[in-house]
């Protein structure tokens, strides 16, 4: 195995596009190590974007945010513009992990990983980010559910990388929110996950919402109908109850060792009840 | 496999040392450097035995490349106490018989120590929370807990303001 | 001199014992210096791996190691043909630690090699090619004890039946304990609730991975260094297995990172040991995290019907249960302990408890805290509680009602002797918390346990320094304080301060043989022996007093310490402290030591009581632990920190057993969770301060009447948090762990 550090990501995309065999990106590498563990993934070439600095740092992108693909989410939460702006998007990624996981894993890795249990995806998806794509050929941005093809497969192309997720600027009277599912209070990977974002006008109405669901379906799901429960109501007990049967209709989970189908199609709904009234809380300026 | 060659900061101590490329800095530090106070208990993030603190930063070793290492600060379970001096933390684990087997100890007390840098006044819930990506088998946890609640009155009393500064830089 | 159960009065009176000392390894463990099993290296050390089946039932029809050999770095590849004739008795184990003509489940050890780096064995294992034949495999043991199920063994014939069978099945024996007319019984009851319960297997998960270094020469003498609750144990079965004079191989007890009972036997070491003997060099053998799940050795998966009929009044009647339990791939699960401990909280006139010892395609169990009784305790307490429920009777009440006492008879045969468990169950219902109101969504949850503990066969020494102080060498490996406690009680005994003692655990060549830490036995039979050593000593300090004085040894005593003339008739002599006749020994006749060699009788058996408040979410199934209150007898607690600590231990450790831990097998018999992601044990965040109440009913086997106390804590656990849960829930729960998908199920929302 070559171990490569580039100190730039023009670099990085130089050492990508030439590498021959498999390689791999390493950010946080809580995923990657692991995998190289196991003897899953045998990399020819690893490249540790952590020595370059723009990646490794949050930068104001007009009035969203750019979250470098080498940024922890230790560091997100370290951020007070980043959590009044995305409480959601950070706490979905404090969620991941331990506290030494979070010292290192990226949302960006986390998207990569394409896990359809990642839990910074949904709440990514749900507040509108972009991945900020660079390549041999220049940079392109993919909305982030346009990520993941699969489990474990990404639309990324020979040399290229993320380098950075791109956070929109929050509407006014926005809130975002994401929770998921665990048999433990800390530790494990989501059984389900739920993200809704929502925009109130000044009378409460939902205006906009995008909802998504993880660990539901092979990839992270953006649920238009879930969305739509929400859309022209005030989120009240009525639209929270077509909300969460919206979810579990649209998921479409497998059995594992990690839950049964049927308990996730349920808990879906639940997750995403939960997650809407504090995202709407959050657009009432309430928390 | 080519060996890459690495300078780096250890307990404050500069130390050089050649790996692969592929070697996890907890076999760097147990293999190559006979620093075993990191254990490995899963070898995939999940039992926090082999905490360390690498730029401020508590993470576990096992996730971490050795090559990684190069130009950072590196703090081990061997760097807590100040020579002869315990680290407060060490004390009440001891007062508290917070440990039993004492395989998750070292492990325990660097996540307890990064959390008591960043909060001298947790709850019992964030104590809780900060350590849950530790394993420990034996306590239950409530003597681990007890020990650090107590350790951080302790040290929020006046008298730290006599101490001599922390020897090791904490960036955030 | 030896302490004369019965005879001899128990003293009450204490010094050190009962104190909150600081523990002698201390300072290792908080600095990171301990040595555990891993961390040792000898000079040119290589590195072994083992590889594993991948199947849960297959024929191995052929292992060519030739292209693994032939890898650069490479010393020793070693599979099943290493290992030659050995007796009887350790047959199982040879089979279990290298498969020979059958890989009996996934993670059984098929070959090892031994490489100069890690790399280099992992490039050696890939290479080595196993012709399998997979076979039908069967891991549930419901399903393992059907007719049709896949044989595991043809040469297993059921034992313990009135004829032994003709045709081979996976049953290995029936067990039968109890008295009294249980037919009868039930008809005298108002109501008989009758229910079945299954539990799936779970991990002792020590965070600390079997680990080893084996050193063999050619001279036919070893070394091993490894951690394991047993260096006596280690030496008899690997010298069997290698076919080696036992004294040739001495064995060192590292730390140990944690047991439970899973470091009872051997796996790793005797691999090691091979890899050593072919290599002519030490070999270090550590197990990851997968292997340790997949291929040591978890509990029973079990299957028990209960049956108990009572009286309007809580009298029980009569109690009836079958258990079966699934031990893995060979014979010998804990069922005959389950079947003992299942109703040994009460005092019944009928009771009956059959067992069946059933293999199935999974790694052999391995004993785990208080062997069997877990599941035991759950399946009767929960029906208890049923009927409690049923009947509109304070749980608590029904089981003072009905509870083992002194000299009552016990479900499993013998009488009782002095026991605890009323004044556990009075302590419960004193406590506050069993008075405290519960919430929405909230249930409590009463269970009691009971765990016979051990005594065994254990040898110290106890040797006197010439500055006054005293090494104590004891060969029970430490798993959670014992030096300090056993220090402790040398202190105690001889009347000196308790630092002036370091307790060390000696290995096998420097003392006698020593039985296994297991059966919550080493404070009480190597304090006991600890306590015997030290009045060894005693007697010959006195004697070297008398030899002083000109006096008879008769006429000296041993007091706070000291030598002194046991009356005025005595003469006139200053006291002789230990440090002035240690100073003097040189010339009174040479060093002083004191021994103890004893197959201890008299560990007391132990009981607590369990008191747990919890909160189901409607919503998602999912569990919150409230509170937690555990009252254990202890007899005499000699370091109360670390007899708190057992009680927490066990209790948390019933807590991940009742609520998320379980070996989870796929259709294709591979284990699905074999890492802490998944296998998931309870975390810090998981729960609340656990509450331990320790309770001294003195054992009259023991001079300062100590009983174990490690394992009887994680008894009642996994009953009284069903209990809880089934309150809170509404429903009754009948299958661990209640994950939340069960959960929700049982309350009909999916």
């Amino acid at each position: 195995m070559q171990y490569h550090a580039p100190a730039t990501v023009k670099d990085a995309v130089k050492l990508l596009a030439a590498s021959k065999g498999s390689t791999q990106v390493l950010a946080g590498g809580t995923d990657l190590l692991v995998r190289m563990r196991s003897g899953f993934s045998e990399p020819d070439t690893v490249i540790d974007i952590k020595r370059i600095s723009p990646m490794c740092k949050i930068a104001r992108d007009g009035k969203g945010f750019a979250i470098g693909a080498a940024v922890s989410s230790a560091e997100m939460s370290e951020n007070p513009a980043l959590v009044k702006a995305w409480p959601g998007v950070v706490e979905a990624a404090a969620l991941i992990g331990s506290t030494q996981i979070q010292g290192r894993a990226t949302i960006a890795g986390n998207l990569c990983n394409a896990s359809p249990a990642a839990d910074s995806v949904p709440a990514m998806v749900a507040a509108g980010a972009k991945a900020l794509i660079r390549g041999p050929k220049g940079k392109r941005k993919v909305a982030v559910e346009k990520i993941c093809k699969g489990p474990g497969k990404t639309v990324l192309k020979k040399g290229e990388l993320v380098e950075a997720i791109l956070l929109p600027a929050k509407p006014a009277r926005t809130g975002d929110a994401y929770l998921r599912f665990i048999p433990r209070t800390e530790m494990d990977i989501a059984v389900a996950g739920a993200g809704v974002c929502l925009t109130l006008d000044a009378k409460g109405v939902c205006t906009a919402a995008r909802v998504s669901l993880g660990a539901i379906a092979p990839t992270v799901l953006l649920v238009s109908k879930a969305a739509k429960a929400l859309i022209g109501t005030k989120v009240d007990d009525a639209a929270l109850d077509a909300l969460a049967k919206a979810c579990s209709a649209a998921a479409r989970p497998i059995d594992d060792k990690r839950g049964t189908k049927e308990f996730r199609i349920h808990i879906a709904g639940v997750l995403a009840r939960r997650a809407a009234i504090i995202a709407r809380d959050r657009a009432l300026g309430k928390s | 496999m080519f060996q890459i060659q690495i300078s780096t900061s250890i307990n404050g101590d500069d130390t050089e040392f050649s790996c692969e490329p592929d070697e996890t800095l907890l076999d760097v530090l147990r293999d190559r450097l006979g620093m075993t106070g990191s254990k490995e208990g899963c070898g995939t993030g999940d039992c926090g035995a082999c905490s360390v603190v690498v730029d401020g930063r508590l993470v576990c070793a096992c996730l971490m490349l050795g090559a990684e290492a190069q130009g950072r600060e590196i703090e081990t379970i061997e760097g807590m106490a100040d020579g002869t001096e315990l680290h407060p933390l060490q004390q009440k684990f001891l007062d508290h018989a917070a440990l039993q087997c004492g395989v998750c100890t070292p492990g325990f007390l660097v996540a307890a120590k990064s959390l008591l840098e960043r909060n001298d006044n947790p709850t019992e819930e964030e104590v809780r929370y900060w350590l849950a990506g530790n394993l420990c088998r034996c306590t239950g946890y409530d003597k681990i807990v007890r020990a650090v609640l107590d350790t951080a009155k302790d040290m929020r009393i006046p008298a730290k303001a006599n101490k001599p500064a922390a020897k090791k830089r904490v960036k955030a | 001199m030896n302490f004369q159960p019965g005879k001899d009065t128990l003293k009450r009176e204490f010094k050190t014992v009962g104190t909150r000392t600081p523990r002698p390894d201390g300072l290792d463990k908080i600095t990171g210096r301990a040595q555990f099993g891993a961390d040792m290296t000898a000079p040119g050390m290589l590195w072994g791996l083992i590889l594993r089946s991948p199947h849960a039932h297959a024929r191995i029809k052929n292992i060519d190691t030739s292209k693994a050999e032939a890898v650069n770095g490479v010393h020793a590849v070693v599979t099943s043909a290493d290992f030659g004739p050995c007796p009887d008795d350790v047959l199982d184990v040879r089979e279990n630690i290298m498969a020979r003509d059958k890989a009996l489940y996934d993670g059984h050890a098929v070959a090892a090699v031994a490489a100069t780096s890690r790399a280099a064995a992992r490039q050696a294992l890939k290479l080595i090619k196993v012709d399998y034949e997979v076979l039908p495999h069967v891991t549930d043991v419901d399903e393992a004890m059907k007719p049709s199920a896949p044989i595991i063994n043809n040469k297993l014939f059921t034992k313990g039946l009135d004829k032994t069978p003709r045709k081979p099945s996976n049953v290995a024996e029936r067990f039968e304990f109890g008295h009294g007319d249980v037919e009868a019984g039930f008809k005298q009851a108002d109501l008989v609730v009758e229910r079945t319960f299954k539990t799936e297997a779970t991990h002792q998960g020590y965070i600390e991975p079997h680990a080893c270094l084996a050193s063999m020469g050619t001279d036919g003498k070893g070394d091993i260094w490894c951690c394991t609750q047993g260096h006596f144990m280690v030496r008899q079965v690997c010298s069997a297995l290698l076919g080696m004079d036992a004294s040739a191989l001495r064995v060192t007890a590292s730390e140990i990172g944690g047991g439970f009972g899973g470091k009872t036997t051997v796996f790793i070491e005797p691999v090691a040991l091979a890899l050593s003997l072919k290599a002519n060099r030490p070999v270090k053998v550590v197990m990851s995290r997968s292997e340790v799940l997949r291929a040591s050795g978890p509990t029973s998966s079990t299957s028990i019907d209960v049956k108990i009929g009572m009286k309007k009044d809580g009298t029980i009647t009569a109690g009836d249960a079958t258990l079966r339990y699934q031990g893995g791939a060979f014979p010998g699960s804990a069922v005959p302990y389950g079947a003992m401990a299942a109703f040994a909280c009460y005092d019944l006139k009928a009771v009956r408890a059959v067992g069946y010892d059933v293999i199935a395609n999974r790694p052999k169990q391995a004993a785990y805290r208080a062997p069997g009784a877990p599941m035991a305790a759950y399946a009767v307490e929960s029906v208890v509680d049923e009927l409690c429920r049923e009947l509109k009777l304070d749980p608590l009440d029904v089981r003072l009602k009905n509870a083992s006492s002194d000299g009552s008879k016990a479900s499993y045969g013998p009488n009782f002797d002095v026991i605890g468990l009323r004044a556990t169950l009075e302590a419960a219902k004193a406590h506050p918390h069993y008075r405290a109101k519960l919430g929405r969504n909230q249930g409590r949850g009463v269970a009691c346990g009971f765990w016979f503990n051990f005594g065994g066969e254990t040898s110290v020494s106890l040797n006197v320094s010439a500055d006054g102080t005293v090494g104590l060498s004891v060969g029970t490996p430490d798993i959670g304080g014992s030096r300090a406690s056993i220090g402790n009680m040398a202190a105690e005994e001889l009347g000196i301060p308790h630092d002036k003692v370091r307790c060390i655990i000696a290995d096998t060549a420097s003392l006698g043989y020593n039985d296994v830490t297991d059966g919550s036995r080493v404070t009480f039979a190597s304090g006991l022996a600890a306590i015997n050593a030290a009045r060894d000593a005693i007697g010959k300090m006195c004697e070297r007093a008398a030899g002083i004085w000109g006096i008879p040894v008769d006429a000296v005593t041993w007091e706070d310490g000291a030598a002194r003339p046991s009356s005025p008739n005595a003469g006139k002599h200053e006291p002789l402290t230990l440090a002035d006749i240690a100073a003097q020994a040189g010339a009174t006749g040479g060093p002083i030591s004191g021994h103890c060699e004893i197959n201890a009788e008299g560990a007391g058996v132990s009981f607590a009581t369990h008191l747990v408040d919890t909160e189901v979410d409607p919503d998602t199934g999912h569990v919150k632990i409230l509170r937690y209150t555990v009252f254990q007898d202890a007899g005499k607690a000699v370091h109360p920190s670390y007899v708190e600590g057992q009680f927490q231990g066990g209790a948390v450790q019933g807590i991940g057993w009742a609520l998320n831990e379980e070996y989870i097998y796929g259709e294709d018999g591979r284990l699905q969770n074999a890492g802490f992601l998944d296998y998931r044990i309870p975390v810090a965040s998981d729960l609340p301060m656990i509450d331990a109440v320790i309770v001294e009913v003195p054992n009259p086997g023991h001079p300062y009447g100590v009983r174990g106390v490690g394992e009887t804590s994680i008894v009642p656990p996994l009953a009284a948090i069903s209990n809880s849960v089934s309150g809170a829930a509404g429903v009754r729960m009948t299958e661990l762990p209640m994950s939340p998908p069960r959960v929700l199920k049982a309350l009909g929302r999916i």
